[in-house]
């Protein structure tokens, strides 16, 4: 499975020992965590159920157009998190490790500003929107004609 | 008739996560007019036009993006994921 939306925790670590490329040379992962540095103690996470799997479907399918990828694979939590738990994790596999980094951060840069997500910030007797960041929106232009699998939501 | 979800503060200010509604709005910004008009929460949700987007049939969409044939309206505000 390329693509899986899951509200249980996952193990990182488990998910790298079970990523399975054939031929690869390299991988590439990332990890995105709830940070805890400035009082959050949960992040809830909602997402738009059935869109929100087309969308990060769709962006797999152009990193897999656009970079000679052995496998690939994206992991994202919905729902309630404590700070320090991992919230995604993207994990690229390519014969060679430029195609393996590129395709991680395309993905990763598609992903903060396209896939149906919104993260709510819980602190001690407050609670926000986290805010969308102006750099993440400008990000998406480093992929060329600024597209990709950004004019669907699916 | 045309079926409208919310999402995030926009879920939170109408109370609602989706609603049908009855409508003859052309564009996106008609609809969003219409909706205003339904309750505070409503209006409140759609006072700063800036912070929210949209999706027509689950493709992004500009305010101006024609709602002929449409099925469904999303309202959110720029996502936030990774």
């Amino acid at each position: 499975m390329e693509v899986e939306l899951r509200e249980a925790p996952f193990d990182p670590a488990a998910e790298l020992a079970a990523f399975a490329a054939p031929g690869a040379g390299a991988v590439v992962t990332f990890t995105g965590v709830v940070r805890g540095d400035d009082g959050v103690e949960r992040l809830e996470i909602e997402h738009w159920p059935g869109a929100t799997e087309e969308a990060i479907a769709a962006m797999v399918q152009e990193a897999r157009a656009r970079f000679a990828l052995s496998a690939v694979r994206v992991v994202h939590r919905h729902g309630t998190l404590q700070a320090g738990e991992p919230i995604m994790m993207v994990l690229a596999a390519a014969p060679h490790r430029r195609a393996a980094f590129e395709a991680a951060d395309f993905l990763m840069d598609w992903l903060k500003s396209r896939a149906p997500f919104w993260k709510k910030a819980h602190r001690a007797g407050s609670a926000a929107w986290v805010e969308a960041r102006s750099e993440d929106e400008a990000a998406l232009s480093r992929w060329g004609d600024g597209r990709g699998p950004a004019s669907t939501v699916s | 008739m045309i079926e409208v979800l919310y999402f995030a503060w926009l879920r939170e200010r109408t109370g609602l996560s989706r609603e049908t509604v009855e409508t003859q709005a052309a564009t996106v910004a008609d609809l969003v007019e219409e909706l205003r008009a339904r309750s505070e929460g409503h209006a409140l949700a759609f006072s700063d036009l800036r912070a929210v987007r949209a999706a027509v049939d689950r493709r992004l969409a500009g305010l101006d993006a024609p709602l002929a044939g449409a099925r469904e309206v999303a309202f959110f505000p720029p996502m936030t994921g990774g």
